[in-house]
């Protein structure tokens, strides 16, 4: 029992983050299944998705603004495919993503010039503020719907992959980009919608993310971002249930480093883990052998 | 008409473009009066030629030896931490170190070697704690390499982000605050006297940067870049080379630490985030990818602007235009807006891959009469051949809007969809619902 009172508020806390993880590990994971892109703008986006709520619960109620935050993020994301990836689809790996990193900093120091560099304060949401305890832990309610709601929404995104038309395309697509168009597959359409859905999870996740971490500044996004990427990496880079998988681990080990007292190192263990996942096992727990032809 | 200059004169035009660099450095340093808004021009030369100095190790890694590496920015972290550490004072350690006892390092190498042997001692101790701080971050990038550089692209290029900051949450603890003065800056460590210095260390630097890329080494790299199994059976040893191409690499951005730790003369780990590895990227891309002396101009360009020609855009009013638009940050904005309109539509950068030479630069100048001359020319067929392309366009669009009508008309009148092709360009039609 001693344990437990000592380790659950952290292996709570590390399940919700895990689950805030998940939902923008999933963004990288389908693009990079896509397009074998990673999509650094992706952390951005999230980071923009949060400081848009911001900006809009002065003047909206709250389920308004949460529609609207995640429209904002379908968009955006949608728009930086369109004039920053599309042109580049047929250049070199290298130049898309550089395209990336350029989209990338665009949106920091935009957010960056919005705000003028401080850290705003995300609305209270009543509903998710809320102080529950279990056992010995008190806790505030996002952490609880957290992962229920990663789980839920994830259950629908693999029934989507798995039993619809478009699913079947982004299947086909990410096995075989040029395959699949030869098939007749509107390519564009399946990136476009790859985006929608990864963006769409992102903003969902950056109410959950910071409704949990209030302060919200032009940078916040870029460690989430990296960590999801390295989450996406854990679980096999490609697969949905394999990041969510990654995401709740990297989530609980951050928190438990945390909770040893090495919090300066709990950003630095996530990339540990990524190089020893890398070395070990480098398609990932769930990831499908990647085969290189001379 | 092209012309050729013979190997004499272009040695003997290099070396005195350089001496006439150097010279202006040296007066406009000792000239211009701090007061002055011409002093941002030293400013930039100096900044510029550190971030020249790490862009060309980028640029090595990168752009030579086609290793997608992010890690810069920690590596410069590294360096400059070293530099600092070993050159602060003894008398300013209580003041530096004063939440931690004044530190464990209680002297300093420009200290000791000026005690023994006097003013040369002093120029030396500058020297030897650079050359120091290069080979430590070379020795750590050696031990890095040996996991990360087995990954490929993209991972490799998450992996070593993550390494750069490991780097600064290593020296951000506070366990090692005795050495590294945990999250305070670090300040009070001698720096050097004169804008020369930094551009003479760089210039030397990029100098042994590029006698490397031609040598056999850099003939390796190259291989690896363009084919890395093609190169592996040419007997090249792969991870040998790249792990030769990562530390010296590194080695080099250590030392660009170091310098940019003299320029700005107090250092904390704060600034060397992700976002520097990325401008330094953007430099490189700017530049171009593949061309030390875009990298070199791509820095001076990106300095320049972010530093100083730009500068009005966060203050109000620039080039006499004034708006309530341009407040701090904008200047930022607008130049992200830049660099994403040369990686787009510019991808080659200044330089694409090539190097500078002078007989490229001298008939590019020799040629820009007869190119201002057949300008509109050129202009104007260039307007002619879109016109042409977006009317091509718009028949393709009603030829195909007549094709479904007439589909739609058939449909519609009951004529079997499928009408048989000529002889001549029949091809294969899988039935769809055929199974």
């Amino acid at each position: 029992m001693g344990f437990l009172h000592t380790w659950l508020p952290y292996i709570l806390a590390g399940i919700a983050v895990g689950g805030q993880y998940a939902l923008i590990a999933i963004g990288y994971t389908m693009v990079y299944g896509i397009l074998r892109l990673i999509n650094f703008a992706h952390g951005d986006i999230f980071m923009w998705s949060g400081l848009i709520m911001v900006y809009l619960i002065t003047t909206l109620p709250l389920w308004v603004s949460i529609v609207l935050v995640i429209l904002f993020a379908i968009i955006l994301g949608t728009t930086i495919e369109k004039i920053a990836y599309r042109p580049l689809r047929t250049a070199p790996r290298m130049s898309i993503m550089i395209s990336a990193i350029g989209v990338s900093y665009l949106l920091q120091n935009f957010a960056l010039y919005i705000t003028g560099g401080l850290t705003k304060t995300y609305p209270a949401i009543a509903l998710l503020q809320r102080a529950v305890s279990i056992g010995p832990a008190t806790t505030k309610m996002v952490t609880i719907i957290t992962p229920f709601l990663t789980i839920l929404l994830v259950f629908l995104l693999v029934m989507l992959i798995q039993h619809t038309k478009i699913g079947m395309a982004m299947r086909a697509v990410s096995r075989d980009f040029e395959t699949s168009s030869l098939m007749g597959i509107d390519i564009n359409r399946v990136i476009t919608v790859t985006f929608v859905i990864g963006c769409g999870l992102a903003a969902i996740g950056s109410v959950l993310f910071f409704s949990n971490y209030t302060g919200i500044n032009p940078m916040s996004g870029a460690m989430p971002g990296l960590k999801a990427f390295v989450a996406a990496v854990f679980g096999g880079i490609g697969s949905v249930p394999g990041a969510v998988l990654g995401a709740f681990v990297i989530g609980i080990a951050e928190n438990i480093v945390k909770g040893t007292g090495w919090t300066t190192f709990s950003d630095a263990f996530t990339f540990v883990l990524l190089i020893i996942i890398l070395m070990v096992k480098p398609t990932g727990l769930f990831g499908e052998k990647d085969i290189d032809k001379v | 008409m092209k012309i050729q200059l013979n190997n004499k004169i272009k040695a003997a035009l290099t070396t005195i473009s350089i001496a006439l660099f150097l010279i202006l450095v040296f007066v406009g340093d000792n000239v211009i009066s701090s007061g002055s808004s011409w002093r941002m021009l030293i400013t930039v030369i100096e900044k510029g030629s550190i971030f020249a100095l790490v862009a060309a190790s980028m640029n090595l890694l990168n752009g030579f030896t086609g290793l997608f590496s992010l890690g810069q920015a920690g590596f410069m972290l590294m360096g400059a931490y070293t530099y600092a550490i070993f050159t602060i004072p003894s008398a300013s350690h209580d003041a530096v170190y004063q939440y931690f006892g004044g530190g464990i390092i209680k002297w300093s190498i420009v200290e000791v070697l000026e005690s023994k042997i006097g003013v040369v001692g002093h120029y030396l101790g500058l020297f030897i704690p650079i050359i120091f701080a290069g080979i430590l971050v070379a020795i750590v990038a050696y031990l890095i390499g040996i996991p990360v550089l087995r990954l490929k692209s993209d991972y490799l290029a998450i992996a070593t982000l993550g390494f750069a900051e490991i780097l600064r949450a290593f020296f951000q603890w506070n366990t090692l605050g005795p050495v590294t003065n945990g999250s305070n800056v670090l300040r009070k460590y001698t720096t050097y006297h004169s804008a020369i210095f930094p551009v003479v260390i760089a210039g030397i630097c990029i100098t042994i940067i590029l006698l490397l890329l031609n040598s056999t080494y850099g003939r390796a790299f190259k291989a690896i870049r363009d084919d890395e199994i093609a190169a592996e059976a040419m007997g090249i040893n792969l991870f040998k080379h790249k792990e030769l191409s990562f530390v010296i690499s590194s080695f080099f951005a250590g030392i660009s630490g170091s310098l940019l730790a003299m320029f700005q003369s107090t250092i904390s780990a704060t600034p060397f985030t992700t976002q520097m590895t990325y401008e330094i990227l953007l430099i490189v891309v700017i530049g171009g990818i593949g061309s030390i002396s875009g990298s070199i101009i791509g820095a001076f360009l990106f300095i320049a602007c972010s530093e100083w020609w730009l500068r009005g855009l966060d203050s109000g009013s620039w080039l006499g235009i004034s708006s309530d638009l341009m407040r701090s940050g904008f200047r930022k904005v607008i130049f992200a807006i830049m660099i994403m309109l040369v990686v787009l539509f510019y991808s080659k950068g200044i330089m694409g891959d090539k190097e500078f030479s002078w007989n490229r630069f001298v008939n590019w100048w020799l040629t820009r009469p007869q190119a201002i001359k057949n300008w509109p020319n050129k202009l104007k067929s260039k307007l002619v051949s879109k016109k042409k392309a977006r009317m091509a366009k718009s028949d393709a669009k009603a030829r195909l809007k007549q094709e479904k009508a007439d589909s739609d008309y058939k449909k519609a009148s009951g004529t079997p969809l499928f009408t048989p092709l000529p002889i001549s360009d029949q091809v294969i039609v899988f039935d769809k619902e055929g199974k």
